[in-house]
């Protein structure tokens, strides 16, 4: 046994010893490097290495939490000492119990060598790499706020009183810049990104020339006229409202009616266009992992087919509350905090149409390259949105002049239901989640402008 | 007060930054943190969500030819901090620098009447019911609540190659209650909170106000209908109203922005961007205030900074690094959410200051408008100035008068033009409290002003 899932298992024990019935550890330590470049130069390069546990307690149906980065034998039993008194604390919930797990499949390939193998100094050039390209690819472009190289090795260990648990490792990196071009009087940004399990994946060239295309094209932008349209959204904007979906699939939102999909499991709330699945298994997703947050086998779930609601993402709890299956879908965002309902990798199933087919079908409307506000412009309960956007308008089937300073409004269901096509050019976007999406194209959207 | 305990030995700390100096560089810091707190929720008139955690660490920072050479550790062995310092230092290969003996600096911290940590997880149990019963009684469309209280302690000390010893004790308290109000098919939601750098004496007086304040605001809105699309003036409430400046203008103002062109304000220090009516601040120092910490995360004291003065910029804010690139002082705006992050300048507590009408006078100058009572939260471009937010209480103005409730609102606009549009500040300053992410850093901050008009901004709804 190796020496994480060991201290996952004493973290097991000595909470059970202060006075719980049940107990789950999970055990995180992870090596991190960040390099920022601007200006040619190295702002900040950052390494670090991090360690904590998260204990769960239960006492009958009542649960606490407790986490420390103490991991001696004196911290592991302050950190079970907190997670016992927390749960003692909590009122009673019949639903709440220790995950049983179960056997995972194995997933090879999560980690990248090259993320150890790489030193300081050629991550750092990875970084300048990408701010060299952005500068590069337009003569517009004035500099780059910031280019960006991140990468994480990560060891989990979970186990638990009732024999669920396991220990996996996986890796990953991405890289990113903020363009700014100038030209017209005004000044414009641009973001490209790109991630992949280890630097050896990633494409400075394409993520610095992304940036700067982005940045190049919203030169000269102006308003548009506020009506409702057509709207094709890019990838990057697609994933945004796919990962709002996510949410609202998570039975932990339903079960508590703060979620528009609640009551409606078999109902038609999309056009048949429009294919979600969560695969948390996917060999490509930077989700994937043989176990959930809790133990719980990873698996593939079908979410929208046939434009209706399949199924909900469960965990442990929302699964004995709502009479289901665990769809392994228990996400944590370290040690922190306990887990809870989300999606893993969300993947949209891509449609026959390139860009500019969406673009011929939309004909007369917007194409959104970018929102802003998805935090705050968004009511989850109900899925009423409104957010800031930009993008260029498309006139007569092609993309024309750049758009700035608008919103998008809608609901999410009466936007799944108006989407016309998916295309045909999926691609990987990490914001808020792992999401794997094409473009789309919406019959119709609120577009407010001048 | 000198040093939190057991944080940070000063013999230690200056072989800390003897070894990151050991191959070069103009200056080395590090940052010990010690971090506690615990949290708990009522979901369903069931107290659930009970957490606590405890957290320390150190981060080391050498700074060489412009490069900062950050890395950071959990625990605080002096094993840890000194392997800190030779991973920060492993990338250098120049000669051995010479840190200045270290200094310790006095600091006062914010006061805290009543430790939350001695005030019994029953008691913040209890309360969470209260809340959950206020707010429920506010009507029987009420169909969800929750409320959350938090409590965190963080005790830091810094100290750098420059000399500087300093510490600080630090402790936050915060409840926040969102409602959801159901009829028929309608859904609506209404949130509030209450913060500050305070103990458990924040919750003395009527606590239960903030969920009676949420239910209130979600009740309203299921008479709510869709909000106007266009350009209108717009009144924007007091208090969290004050996110607006915030993000239209205090993101700009800070100075990694400025620097690196990536502001709309950058060159524009002297000159007027407001009408005279306008003066604004950050002030890390208003006594109990959700952003207010006596030193900010590089030693530095806190201090309250003009930003704008009778309608002309006159400061950027500056955290050590920024401020010696531009010949200044720091303005105490070194801020880092962590051990593990890097500091970088951000705000403390921003706001307009009062002006002279009152809200109704302000109000009542606008024939047809938008009032936007509260937001749900904002966010900016600094480089291009283009912002936006979410409305969550918003209502029509009509003959200078208030008049039927709107939902589903965004304001959106560019910053330049939208602060030069402020025609009328009203005189009931309020701050309410934030949390403001940058740079994958999040730091409380606090906002504030009376009620404010914009002239013209758009408004983004679904009613063409």
């Amino acid at each position: 046994m190796s020496e994480l899932a060991e201290l996952a298992g004493r973290a097991v024990e000595r909470t059970v010893s202060a006075g719980a019935g049940d107990a789950e550890a999970y055990v995180v330590d992870a090596a991190q490097r960040e390099v920022r470049a601007h200006g040619g130069e190295v702002e900040s390069l950052t390494a670090a290495s991090r360690r904590g546990v998260g204990v769960r307690a239960w006492i009958g149906g009542r649960v606490g939490y407790g986490f420390g980065t103490d991991l001696s034998a004196a911290g592991i039993e302050a950190i079970a000492a907190r997670a016992a008194a927390a749960a003692a604390a909590a009122d009673e919930d019949e639903f709440a119990a220790v995950p049983a797990g179960g056997s995972p499949a194995g997933v090879p390939g999560l980690s990248d060598p090259t993320v150890a193998e790489w030193p300081a100094a050629r991550i750092a050039e990875l970084a300048l790499a990408v701010e060299r390209a952005a500068l590069a690819a337009d003569p517009r472009v004035a500099g780059v706020e910031q280019a960006v190289y991140f990468d994480s090795a990560e060891r989990v260990a979970i186990a638990s009183s009732a024999g669920a648990g396991g220990e996996h490792e996986s890796s990953s990196c991405y890289a990113y810049a903020q363009a700014l071009a100038q030209g017209d009087g005004g000044r414009e940004t641009g973001l490209g990104f790109g991630l992949a399990r280890g630097p050896a994946g990633l494409e400075p060239e394409a993520i610095g020339r992304e940036a700067a295309v982005r940045a190049s094209e919203m030169v000269g932008s102006a308003k548009p006229a506020s009506r409702a349209c057509p709207v094709v959204l890019d990838a990057t904007v697609a994933a945004s409202f796919v990962s709002l979906l996510g949410n609202a699939l998570g039975a932990d939102a339903v079960q508590r009616g703060r979620s528009p999909l609640a009551g409606r499991l078999g109902e038609a709330i999309a056009d048949e266009a429009f294919v979600l699945r969560d695969d948390g298994l996917d060999p490509e997703g930077f989700a994937t992992a043989p176990l959930d947050a809790e133990g719980t086998p990873r698996r593939r779930t079908a979410l929208v087919e046939g434009g209706r609601l399949q199924a909900y993402l469960h965990d442990a709890y929302t699964a004995r509350r709502g009479g289901a299956a665990s769809t392994g879908n228990a996400g944590r965002s370290g040690y922190r905090a306990p887990p809870r309902v989300a999606a893993s990798n969300l993947i949209v199933s891509p449609g026959e149409a390139s860009l500019e087919a969406l673009l011929g079908e939309a004909g007369e409307g917007v194409l959104v390259n970018d929102v802003a506000g998805l935090h705050s412009g968004v009511n989850p309960v109900t899925g009423v949105f409104s957010v800031g956007a930009s993008g260029r308008a498309i006139r007569g089937g092609e993309a024309a002049e750049p758009l700035r300073e608008f919103t998008i409004a809608s609901d999410l269901v009466s936007m799944l239901q108006a989407v016309r096509a998916a295309g045909s050019e999926s691609r990987w976007v990490p914001f808020g989640g792992s999401v794997s999406v094409p473009p789309l194209l919406i019959g119709e959207m609120t577009v407010a402008g001048s | 007060m000198s040093l939190p305990q057991g944080l940070l030995d000063p013999a230690i700390a200056a072989r800390v930054l003897d070894r990151a100096l050991a191959h070069g560089g103009e200056f080395a810091e590090v940052f010990a943190e010690r971090r506690g707190g615990m949290s708990l929720a009522i979901d369903e008139s069931r107290i659930e969500s009970v957490q606590a955690g405890a957290e320390q660490g150190a981060g080391v920072r050498v700074i060489a030819g412009g490069t900062a050479y950050f890395a950071y550790v959990d625990g605080l062995d002096p094993a840890d901090l000194e392997r800190a310092a030779g991973e920060a230092a492993s990338a250098l290969r120049g000669e051995r620098s010479e840190p200045r003996p270290l200094r310790a600096v006095a600091s006062t911290p914010q006061p805290i009447e009543r430790r939350p940590e001695d005030v019994p997880a029953e008691r913040k149990a209890e309360l969470l019911r209260e809340l959950d019963e206020r707010g429920r009684a506010q009507g029987g469309e009420i169909a969800q609540l929750t409320a959350s209280y938090a409590e965190a302690r963080r005790e830091v000390a810094i100290a750098n190659s420059e000399g500087l010893l300093s510490g600080d004790d630090r402790t936050r308290t915060r409840i926040g209650v969102q409602a959801v109000a159901r009829r028929g098919e309608r859904v609506e939601t209404g949130a509030e909170t209450l913060g500050g750098a305070r103990g458990f004496e924040l919750l003395e007086d009527d606590p239960a106000a903030v969920a009676a304040s949420a239910a209130t605001k979600a009740l309203t809105l299921l008479d709510a209908a869709a909000a106007p699309a266009g350009s209108m003036p717009v009144v924007v409430g007091g208090g969290f109203g004050g996110v607006l400046f915030h993000e239209m203008t205090g993101h700009g103002l800070e100075a990694d922005h400025v620097q690196k062109g990536a502001s709309v304000y950058a060159g524009k220090l002297g000159e007027r961007v407001a009408k005279p009516l306008l003066s604004a601040y950050d002030d890390g120092r208003l006594p109990g205030e959700w952003g207010s910490d006596a030193i900010d995360d590089e030693g530095a004291p806190t201090q309250k900074t003009k930003v704008i003065e009778d309608g002309r910029l006159v400061s950027y804010l500056y955290d050590r690094l920024r401020a010696e690139r531009d010949g200044v002082a720091s303005t105490g705006n070194g801020r880092r959410e962590s051990f593990r992050h890097l500091p970088i300048p951000r705000m403390t507590n921003t706001y307009i200051a009062p002006g002279e009408p009152t809200p109704e006078e302000v109000i009542g100058e606008v024939e047809k408008g938008f009032y936007a009572a509260s937001f749900a939260g904002g966010q900016v471009d600094p480089a291009t100035g283009d912002f936006v937010f979410g409305v969550n209480e918003g209502y029509l103005i009509e003959g200078g008068k208030v008049t039927s409730p709107c939902r589903g609102a965004t304001l959106i606009g560019n910053c330049l033009d939208a602060l030069a549009a402020i025609d009328a500040v009203a005189d009931d300053f309020r701050m309410k409290t934030g949390m403001c992410g940058k740079g994958g850093q999040k730091v409380p901050v606090g906002t504030g002003q009376g009620h404010v008009r914009i002239a013209a901004m758009t408004v983004g709804g679904t009613q063409v």
